[in-house]
């Protein structure tokens, strides 16, 4: 008897989260209609966005999120690979126990403080090196790179020591220098983990609203450079969404949340399933 | 040169590029937390535990209103999430095991940790706070509980499944239901574990914003009133640090060092307390 209600409330909780997750698609469709149905595909490929006019077109923002995700990308891929070869094979164990715990704690600080730190110390810098506001794509490219660097150092360098320590050890034997093993055996063997990971590392970014809202300027503008102020999906959310007055102006913004959930799922769930499931099964 | 010393003039280059990567990533790391500490240090004083939040421009200015709003909205996000994550966990690792569905949920849940809380925030807007007609306490705990759900079900799923079965079959041998294997030996088994999962999601709802902003939304006095909005340390260290008044951003700066020492210490006690419960 109570084992069938603890079973049922077990079973209900985890049903919970498939129910989470449908009804979060579903309210946000239901609530975007409205903006479909008035703008149809110009919601996004259109870059007027003017709540006054009831014109709504997300292509900025939408451009604004790519833009500013693949800055920070090219920016931290390398150095996050870098980080991770160096605690994985480089540093002592000692060193390493330091560092591998710092890169975590640092991956769990809170984001809005990776952008009050990137509105007060590093686009004064920008601005004094570019001229201009110092706000725009590249200083949202920038601290959005410094905040997901922790994470995408920590998961890389968890896929590069999945490597067995016997398939490094023959390498050696063999006569090859630390780099060989490393160009040659760990980054072969643990590649679909560390692409996976690095995706799984993009899939955050996307949908990072805190760190960049201080320092992309919020204009819905297409940027022509990457100084322009501009703004992104999360950006206009996290601005916009108390402002809204109009049925037309919510519909339109509950449109660029399903937008990004749409986006940011699929980018998370090639990462896992494509990649990082493969790299399960070759383990 | 002898490809030998090629090859070694190679490995010498990348591994000095790879070791200054990492010394270029920490620098930043580091100058982002000597500038909280710096001003955090700099801007914290007693009365901001004593006072609210005032107009610019008062010497009796604090964040009272803030650390208790903050503190109202994870606590009830805990109660909700970490019940309802660990019975989830508990039905995966138990019931479900490698079913279908139980790897369908699993999957789900873990994209689930990775989704823009943003969207969350825009969800429970819909849900809770257009009906109610107004932003409220309510709001903003739902927010955090379905962010931390996700997170809770994965460390309890797994730390469950580290309990070796053969505990299991000397309590059931015994005649015990499987509720009680479940309630008396398998948590007696991953308590440490469990406890751990439990400390990292409250630390990651802790340093939520983007959800908050338009469920809780914020306020600047006291309240303890759960139907009301409510003042969290996250949105109101956004808020004061983009208001262009000095104070503001001062009193911005202390609730950001406050808040990264709550959310470090629960990282560092999680981690102690399984490392604790491994060498046991």
């Amino acid at each position: 008897m109570i084992d069938k209600i603890f079973l049922n409330m077990t079973r209900t909780s985890a049903l919970l989260i498939l129910f989470i997750v449908a009804w979060i698609f579903v309210v946000l469709f239901n609530h975007s209609t409205e903006a479909m149905q008035t703008f149809g595909f110009d919601f996004i490929t259109k870059d007027e966005w003017a709540p006054n006019l009831e014109k709504f077109g997300a292509y900025a923002a939408i451009f604004g999120s790519v833009a500013s995700t693949f800055l920070a990308m090219l920016l931290a891929i390398p150095v996050a690979i870098g980080v991770a070869i160096f605690l994985s094979e480089i540093a002592h164990d000692r060193i390493k126990g330091f560092f591998g715990v710092s890169v975590e704690l640092l991956a769990a600080i809170p984001s809005v403080i990776y952008g009050m730190w990137g509105l007060f110390f590093f686009v004064p810098i920008l601005r004094d090196i570019f001229g201009g506001m110092g706000i725009g794509l590249l200083a949202a490219g920038i601290v959005l790179a410094i905040m997901i660097l922790p994470f995408m150092a920590a998961v890389t360098r968890d896929a590069m020591n999945t490597t067995p320590d016997i398939l490094k050890e023959s390498a050696y034997a063999l006569g090859g220098t630390q780099w060989d093993v490393i160009k040659d055996v760990i980054i072969p063997y643990a590649k679909a983990g560390i692409i996976g990971s690095l995706i799984l590392a993009l899939g955050r970014a996307i949908g990072e609203t805190m760190a960049v809202t201080f320092v992309m300027g919020n204009v819905h503008h297409t940027p022509s450079s990457i100084m322009d102020p501009t703004t992104s999906i999360p950006v206009t959310l996290a601005n916009e969404f108390t402002e809204a007055d109009s049925s037309l102006y919510f519909s339109s913004l509950f449109g660029l949340a399903l937008t990004l959930l749409i986006m940011s799922f699929v980018v998370i769930a090639v990462a896992k399933f494509y990649f990082l499931r493969k790299g399960r099964k070759e383990q | 040169m002898t490809a030998t010393q090629k090859r070694i003039i190679i490995n010498r280059i990348a591994l000095g590029f790879s070791t200054l990567s990492a010394i270029i990533a920490l620098a930043f790391l580091f100058w982002i937390l000597g500038v909280l500490v710096m001003k955090g240090i700099h801007s914290i004083s007693w009365n901001i535990f004593v006072f609210e939040g005032s107009p610019p421009g008062y010497e009796e200015s604090g964040l009272k209103h803030a650390l208790v709003g903050q503190l109202i909205l994870v606590g009830l996000a805990t109660l909700i999430g970490v019940p309802l994550g660990i019975m989830a966990g508990t039905y995966l690792s138990e019931y479900g095991k490698n079913s279908k569905l139980a790897h369908t949920i699993r999957d789900i849940s873990d994209i689930m940790m990775s989704a823009p809380s943003i969207v969350i925030g825009a969800f429970v807007y819909a849900i809770v706070v257009m009906p109610m007609g107004h932003f409220s306490a309510w709001a903003g705990a739902i927010a955090l509980a379905i962010i931390m759900i996700p997170i809770i079900l994965r460390t309890t799923d797994d730390m469950l499944q580290l309990v070796p079965g053969t505990l299991r079959e000397a309590a059931f041998a015994l005649g015990a239901p499987k509720y009680k294997v479940i309630m008396n030996v398998v948590y007696r088994g991953a308590k440490a574990g469990i406890l751990t999962g439990v400390l990292l999601g409250i630390a990651r709802v802790g340093g939520e914003t983007a959800p908050l902003l338009f469920t809780s939304f914020n306020d600047n006095f006291f309240t303890t009133d759960l139907n009301e909005a409510m003042p969290s340390l996250t949105v109101t260290m956004f808020n004061y640090a983009i208001s262009p008044y000095d104070d503001w951003q001062q009193l911005g700066w202390a609730a950001a060092f406050i808040l990264s020492m709550f959310i470090l210490g629960l990282n560092i006690v999680g981690r102690l307390i399984l490392l604790a419960g491994k060498r046991k």
